[in-house]
């Protein structure tokens, strides 16, 4: 198995931490990862993005050009990755931020009422976190469970508390995918 | 309707890539207003430096040269000596202009070279994400200076504006905020009165405007103005420390 | 080794150099390197180290001058124009025959040019990059626990043939994360070596660290030393890897992250039935001449790809040396080139020359 995924979206929508719990869930589960961010002053206020691949074999290129898996979580972003997934691939959007639907007929599209499903569990800070959960259960490229165990490893130590709150996002997310 | 405010003429009208509450946008306000008032906005040639203004060319209407990091006032004298009728000005930051450019910046003063400098101090670096600064204050956290400035390791704050006042060739060198109505009137008047030296051909003249980083300083707007009114001014007085007069008005 | 963690390059190059014995640090900020400086800050002062940041790469280098010239296991990194800064006292430094550690984390440019990955300062680092007549030794990782191996070994080697040794990575290398592990142990604490600089105590003979010859046989003794020790590392040092290069009959050639891409494009090459090898230097000075050159005799053709104008391609070319048309494909201003774009690059090739 190798998933190539990017995840973009608004600074601060927590793209980063997302690609960080995958990478850190998969190499718990003894795969090979690699983590690559968009960087620089862009970031301000900008667009972020960031590259992930787990893979059972030895990772040739950690660069991701056409992902399995584009999860977008800002308009711009699905603009410009929507194009970019592979034939076959999945393509995850953030449909309460997003105001129009996906094109691509040849890959599979899930959208995700993101920001909606988080304010009912009680703050839109863990929308990412339900966009996860909707792609971990859709690829099963790493378990919930090891998800779940590396939210104390990446979270910052301020939002430590909001953990069981991650956890229910997950869960919420995965329950909207059959 | 009457109009209470307008973008000068030598700012174009477009969004600026500054963050929220960033007091470089109010800073560039200041100088375009400058250049229109003066109307010299045709022979004006702006020198953007390496930090968060390094793009402060896509703001300024006039001709413009991006030097590299901390080496504006050289470009700025090889223009002046060129183009004799130019109104020449540098915008530098203080890890630009206060850490790898205190050379140039000491010599463009002691020739006395007929430039304006604008001076943003924000006692941080920001565009490369919030290091420490020659003028980060003592105590203050940065990405490095985890547990805050040192003065036993990295030494108290630069003062520039005192330190380029000893040098015989800065006719004019002053400090100002703009963290309120009012200093910002006194600012433009500082930024104004700097020019008017240039054009005068009175030689070298700086104005250090105390600045806010919000982004890096991890305050939100308002906390940053009164950070800087609580904490810079008070190490960083106000005032002009050098005239073409010879006068001296602190605080 | 302990288990595995999830490090950024730089930081994984930072953590190195400690348990290599690194405890000074003399750097300056810039993009994409910094939380190579920021990770220093904090733990340097952990082991008893010092921390400086500099007013300038200028004065970061001449730092390190300084303090190689004590036999410290010293460091500095920057990118792209603050390595350029630091080429002056890079300059000095080999010429004093002082060991140090200088990563360079590549972007693009010429000028203040961008902050994207690249690898155009190739020349610079392999071609001793300062005046003078001189080489680094210069490794180029491609992934983060290579780049953690190299540093790990890389004090060592500066110290056996005292010169500089340099970490050529990118933006993507330093601020990737992968699974790195690192060894338990820091490196054993060494006496200082005998032509440090610490204080004539005891009645020992005053040293000097000096780079000034002014008679012109003796600077040519110097340098010829220098150029001889160059030479041992040449013998000892190289290091490549080869990916189904045995059968290949087009080969090509990439360092870096660009030989990652290549390894994904190989791989679309071999499903469309094209032969197709790595062959990847991880010295770039000294390079793998000889081992190149042996490999290009059994390929058809050779394709180098760089993040760059040309800049490999002309060691590549030297090692060739005919025995194979050497082809190009460049991607430059921090553009990473894609797996597919090889591939249908190298796929045209194939159809000129292999087929
Ligand atoms: C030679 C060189 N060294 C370092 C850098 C990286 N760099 C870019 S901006 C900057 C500092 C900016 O800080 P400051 O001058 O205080 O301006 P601010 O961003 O705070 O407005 C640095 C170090 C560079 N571009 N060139
Ligand atoms: S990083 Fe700081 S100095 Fe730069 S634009 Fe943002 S607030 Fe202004």
């Amino acid at each position: 198995m190798v998933e190539e995924i990017i995840i973009a979206g608004f600074g601060g929508q927590g793209v980063m931490i997302m690609g960080q719990l995958l990478s850190y869930a998969g190499m718990h589960e003894g795969k090979n990862v690699s983590w690559i961010p968009s960087y620089g002053p862009e970031m301000r206020g900008g667009t972020a993005n960031c590259s992930v691949v787990i893979s059972d074999e030895q990772i040739g290129s950690p660069i991701v050009a056409e992902p399995t898996t584009a999860i977008v979580m800002n308009r711009p972003s699905l603009d410009r990755f929507e194009p970019a997934v592979r034939p076959g691939g999945l393509l995850i959007y953030n449909s309460s931020l997003i105001d129009r639907a996906p094109e691509r007929t040849d890959i599979r599209v899930i959208a995700v009422p993101a920001n909606e499903l988080a304010l009912e569990l009680g703050s839109d800070k863990v929308a990412n976190m339900v966009v996860l959960g909707a792609y971990l259960k859709a690829t099963g490229a790493v378990s919930e469970q090891a998800v779940r165990d590396c939210l104390s490893e990446v979270l910052p130590a301020r939002r430590r508390e909001l953990i069981p709150l991650n956890v229910k996002a997950l869960a919420r997310g995965a329950g909207l995918v059959s | 309707m009457k109009q209470v405010y307008s973008v000068p003429k030598s700012l174009r009208p477009v969004s600026t890539h500054y963050c929220p509450g960033c007091t470089h946008g109010i800073i560039h306000k200041l100088v375009a207003e400058t250049i229109d008032e003066l109307g010299v906005r045709d022979r004006a040639i702006g020198v953007a430096s390496v930090g968060c203004s390094v793009f402060s060319y896509d703001y300024f209407d006039c001709d413009f040269q991006q030097a590299a990091h901390g080496r504006a006032p050289a470009v700025a004298t090889g223009i002046r000596r060129t183009v004799p009728d130019a109104v020449v000005f540098t915008y530098q930051g203080d890890g630009d202009l206060a850490s790898i450019g205190t050379a140039e910046i000491v010599h463009a003063a002691m020739r006395s070279e007929n430039i304006t400098v604008v001076f943003v101090n924000n006692a941080i670096y920001g565009m490369t994400g919030g290091q420490m600064a020659p003028t980060t204050m003592v105590g203050q956290r940065t990405t490095t200076s985890p547990e805050g400035r040192i003065k036993g390791l990295a030494g108290e704050p630069i003062r520039v504006s005192e330190m380029l006042a000893t040098i015989p060739g800065a006719t004019y060198v002053a400090r100002v905020s703009t963290t309120s109505p009012a200093h910002i009137a006194k600012a433009k008047r500082a930024i104004k009165k700097a020019f008017e030296v240039q054009l005068a051909g009175g030689g070298f003249s700086l104005v250090e405007c105390l600045s806010t980083c919000p982004t890096n300083w991890g305050m939100s707007p308002v906390e940053a103005m009164e950070w800087v009114d609580k904490n810079m001014i008070p190490y960083y007085p106000l005032g002009e420390f050098r005239t073409p007069e010879g006068g001296q008005t602190n605080g | 080794m302990a288990g595995r963690k999830l490090f950024k390059g730089n930081e994984a190059v930072a953590e190195a150099a400690v348990r290599a014995g690194c405890r000074y640090f003399f750097g300056y900020p810039i993009t994409p390197q910094n939380e190579i400086p920021e990770y220093m800050s904090r733990r340097l002062p952990e082991v008893g180290g010092a921390f400086v940041q500099a007013e300038s790469e200028v004065a970061a280098i001449n730092m390190v001058y300084g303090a190689a010239g004590t036999g410290a296991r010293v460091m500095t990194s920057s990118s792209s124009p603050g390595i350029s800064l630091k080429q002056e006292g890079i300059s000095y430094i080999a010429g004093a025959d002082l060991p140090c550690l200088i990563v360079n984390m590549v972007r693009g440019g010429p000028g203040l040019g961008g902050i994207a990955p690249a690898q155009s300062d190739y020349f610079q680092a392999t071609r001793g990059g300062g005046h003078g007549d001189y080489h680094l030794i210069v490794y180029a990782p491609a992934s983060v626990q290579e780049m953690v191996d190299l540093t790990l070994g890389a004090y060592d080697v500066a110290e056996r043939y005292r010169m500089p040794v340099m970490i050529l990575g990118d933006g993507v290398l330093g601020q990737m994360m992968e699974p790195v592990s690192f060894p338990d142990q820091m490196a054993p604490d060494r006496p200082a070596p005998e032509w440090a600089t610490r204080g004539a105590r005891d009645g020992r003979t005053p040293r000097l660290i000096n780079s000034i010859y002014l008679k012109p046989e003796e600077l040519y003794k110097h340098n010829l030393d220098m150029a001889e020790r160059f030479e041992k590392a040449s013998a000892n040092e190289v290091r490549y890897e080869e990916v189904l290069a045995d059968d290949a009959e087009l080969l090509l050639v990439a360092y870096g992250t660009t030989s990652r891409v290549c390894r994904a494009a190989i791989e679309k090459l071999r499903e469309r039935g094209i032969k197709a090898g790595l062959f990847r230097p991880i010295t770039v000075s000294p390079f793998p001449y000889d081992a190149l050159s042996k490999r290009a005799k059994s390929a058809k053709a050779v394709l180098t790809v760089e993040m760059s104008m040309g800049q490999l391609v002309d060691d590549v070319k030297i090692a060739v040396a005919g025995a194979a048309p050497v082809h190009f494909f460049g991607t430059t201003g921090g553009v990473i080139p894609k797996a597919s774009d090889i591939a249908e690059y190298a796929a045209g090739i194939v159809g000129e020359e292999v087929r």
